[in-house]
């Protein structure tokens, strides 16, 4: 029995091996200099430059104007997380509050029309949409940025699913003493939906953090890129030049990755039920 | 739908009217206008269009650029599907079996999920770089001389193997709680019945598993087809040229690049059809699991 055990063991810790390195050894070579790199390669170790390359990241501006630096694409980055999180929730909470608790003529063609939207994704229809928000005059504002990814209706179609399970009795006890639909949403089905919130939330906040084509085409104003849209850049400036300087590319890596993951790991029992709960 | 419902006559609009509103606006439109401009050739520099019926479709199909871009996802799909399915079913079948420092291994599994395709993708670049990168020094040791965006099969591995080190975390996650579900005293007859392990798995755990597992098939063909442009488009550093691209890939490339709208548009209706298909499937599969549990 106990040999067994060890295998598993052995199993696990390589599967644990080939997630964590590649992370790992992205942190160590952006803590060396470019010519150390260049010379040596990635690096397996952590080296002496820790805060001057993190320095240079975040408060030097790059790119091709000179525009940007790691500092604003982390908070545009923050925009665009909680944006579309916050936004998401409201709005996919009122809708599916009226689904599932009201009763009115064409209920079940808005039921239809919105849950279309779960059957393309952006990716499908990448262009129209562009020409879209473009005609509107979105390009390059951060509602331009964050309205169009909200349109599909995961979030309506999670706290549907919640709504539907929460006991019938419970609306007719609060009908009985009298509540009306907003003091029943406000009072009862809000502080009922906390966790259901909270796992959509991180969830959702992960998603929007980690867009990047939608991004790519609707900033080309620098003062707006994101640090996923960022990579874009990173790869041309920074990566392309005659001595690649993967330590700055790398540093800028370890930003993007750093808040959705702490995000995950933290509150990872809410995520890890959010996220196989909801897609039932 | 509730027994007990609220009567408004203007209430339940209101609330459904933001979502309605962006809906309409920001998909059954886009929706609509690549469906129309499918059937048109339009010109480049915006001076009207004409309508050629099904020619963009049939130019698509029959193109030799399409076949190659067609298999090559057709493959690519299949290796990111499977590999990233079979490691991630291999950990959680041993991360639900230890006793010591399951949660630990939960958690470092798992983590990755949080890290963007093109991010990914960009720790595909370092890794993968023909002067610093370990892994091309490693295979260099077997006289594998990699070169990542000049070789073509060379690109498509780093590419897959990049795709599946992305994709594992959410797999483990949904088999590590499809075991967790199933009942300990079903595993306990099981073990009396049946001493070999292996067997065990493929006879009681796996049956009780492969609604998961069907699920999570289409989630990965998903992935495959759409999630991985960030991954794509960093690994071949903008610069398609010769290297191995998706479906999506293309799309993006004939409608942003190359202006050429109709082929474009004909590309991203095929791919909805696709799309549409693997929902249906998985909408089928949801409400068998829902019978299952």
């Amino acid at each position: 029995m106990k040999k067994i055990q060890i295998w598993d063991h052995v199993i696990l810790l390589a599967g644990v091996f080939f997630m964590v390195t590649p992370v790992v050894l992205t942190l160590m070579t952006s803590t060396h200099d470019a010519i150390t790199v260049y010379k040596e390669g990635v690096q397996f170790l952590p080296g002496g430059k820790f805060l001057e390359n993190y320095e240079t990241v975040l408060f030097q501006a790059g790119g091709f104007t000179k525009e940007v630096d790691g500092f604003v694409m982390l908070k545009n980055s923050m925009i665009l997380g909680f944006g579309f999180a916050i936004g998401k929730i409201i709005i996919s909470m009122l809708a599916a509050y009226a689904i599932v608790y009201f009763r009115f003529p064409m209920a079940s063609l808005c039921f239809w029309v919105i849950f279309a939207t779960l059957l393309l994704p952006l990716e499908v229809r990448i262009l129209p949409s562009y020409e879209i928000v473009q005609s509107l005059g979105m390009v390059n504002t951060y509602s331009g940025l964050i309205v169009p990814l909200i349109a599909s209706a995961t979030g309506t179609f999670f706290f549907r699913q919640f709504f539907m399970s929460v006991p019938e009795e419970l609306l007719e006890a609060a009908r009985i003493d009298g509540a009306g639909p907003w003091k029943f949403f406000k009072d009862i089905l809000v502080p009922l939906s906390q966790t259901m919130i909270a796992a959509i939330f991180i969830i959702m906040f992960v998603y929007g953090w980690n867009q990047y084509l939608w991004p790519t085409l609707i900033t080309t104003d620098e003062s707006l890129f994101t640090l996923v849209r960022g990579i874009k850049q990173i790869l041309q400036v920074w990566v392309g030049a005659q001595i690649p300087a993967f330590n700055e590319a790398m540093a800028l890596a370890i930003l993007a990755i750093v808040p959705p993951v702490l995000i995950v790991v933290v509150f990872q029992s809410w995520f890890v039920k959010g996220l196989v709960e909801s897609d039932k | 739908m509730k027994k007990v419902q609220f009567q408004s006559r203007w209430l339940p609009y209101l609330l459904l009217l933001p979502q309605l509103a962006i809906v309409t606006i920001f998909f059954l439109w886009p929706a609509a206008e690549a469906v129309r401009s499918s059937f048109y050739l339009e010109d480049p520099f915006g001076f009207g269009s004409t309508f050629v019926g099904l020619d963009n479709f049939t130019d698509t199909v029959t193109s030799t650029d399409y076949g190659r871009v067609a298999r090559f996802t057709a493959v690519f799909t299949f290796f990111v599907t499977f590999l990233s399915l079979g490691i991630a079913l291999l950990l959680a079948v041993k991360a639900d079996k230890v006793l010591r420092g399951a949660s630990s291994y939960k958690t470092l599994l798992m983590w990755v999920y949080a890290v963007a395709p093109p991010v990914a993708g960009l720790i595909g670049v370092l890794l993968f770089d023909q002067h610093v990168g370990p892994i091309v020094d490693f295979f260099a040791m077997f006289g594998w001389k990699m070169q990542i965006g000049v070789d073509y099969f060379d690109t498509s591995f780093a590419m897959i193997v990049t795709s599946v080190w992305k994709q594992i975390p959410v797999n483990f996650i949904f088999f590590l709680s499809g075991l967790q579900g199933i009942s300990k005293s079903v595993q306990e007859a099981a073990s009396i019945d049946c001493r070999s392990g292996l067997r065990r798995f493929w006879t009681v755990t796996f049956p009780l598993l492969a609604p998961t597992g069907f699920f999570l098939l289409i989630i990965n063909i998903t992935y495959a087809f759409f999630d991985t442009f960030g991954i794509v488009d960093v690994i071949v550093k903008n610069e398609p040229g010769n290297n191995p691209v998706t479906l999506v890939y293309k799309v993006y490339l004939d409608g942003f690049r190359g202006n050429d709208l109709g082929g474009s548009s004909a590309q991203s209706v095929i791919l909805m059809a696709m799309v549409f298909i693997l929902t249906i499937i998985q909408f089928r599969l949801i409400e068998r699991r829902v019978h299952y549990t």
